[in-house]
């Protein structure tokens, strides 16, 4: 799992992991880009992120993509990240395309409702949380 | 002494407070009437592992973490 300050480097990012697993044997590699929409006169999103629980999740996500005989990957910007530019991006390895495939779908949404991350509209310079697109993570109300 | 902390865009100080378990701290959050309508919302972490038991028997420095709706990506 690899965080970075402000948007990503994908191409950087993909080459690279490509390049490690050139001798893996894997039949399949299936990538994912978010990438910033210019939408609502936003200039940016912004996020934080908690990483201990971040990690944590990944590390699970790790452990199942390990039992099918595959790989995930992803990387997640912090702070700004203006339109038209990636704030995440994920990958699966697999030796057959069928689990990539079905593996980057339900790792992307569990990503979109699990992961401990938190977005913000920048309008003129100003951070407003999207609260109507966030969703409560699992468990959410304990404490209600 | 356990220690609450408040992530994302609750934008709250850390708050320290004496509590046996998960359910004195919801006791001892819903005092405060701006957190309410975020803990109806929020997940719960303790010591980094995300718990869904009000039963939970807490330990001098544990840290319990309020986890608002997410959106990554």
């Amino acid at each position: 799992m690899e965080l970075y300050n402000g948007p990503l480097d994908v191409k950087e990012i993909f080459g690279r992991w490509l390049d490690e697993q050139a001798d893996s044997n894997y039949g399949a590699y299936i990538p994912f880009v978010g990438t910033i929409r210019a939408e609502d006169d936003i200039e940016a999103l912004s996020f934080d992120i908690y990483e201990p629980v971040l990690q944590t999740w990944f590390d699970t996500w790790q452990e199942k993509a390990k039992a099918l005989g595959a790989v995930v990957k992803m990387a997640h910007a912090k702070g700004d990240v203006p339109v038209h530019t990636s704030s995440y991006v994920s990958a699966v390895f697999s030796p057959k395309r069928r689990v990539a495939l079905e593996l980057i779908d339900v790792f992307v949404e569990d990503f979109k409702a699990n992961a401990p991350i938190w977005k913000y509209d920048v309008k003129n310079g100003e951070r407003i949380y999207a609260a109507d697109r966030s969703t409560a993570m699992n468990g959410a109300g304990l404490l209600a | 002494m356990i220690k609450v902390e408040f992530l994302g865009p609750i934008g709250k100080a850390p708050l320290e407070m004496e509590a046996d378990t998960l359910a004195d701290v919801s006791i001892k959050l819903k005092e405060d009437s701006t957190l309410r309508e975020w803990l109806e919302k929020c997940a719960v972490a303790l010591n980094d592992t995300m718990v869904n038991d009000l039963g939970i028997v807490l330990k001098d420095g544990d840290k319990v973490s309020i986890l608002p709706p997410v959106c990554g990506g």
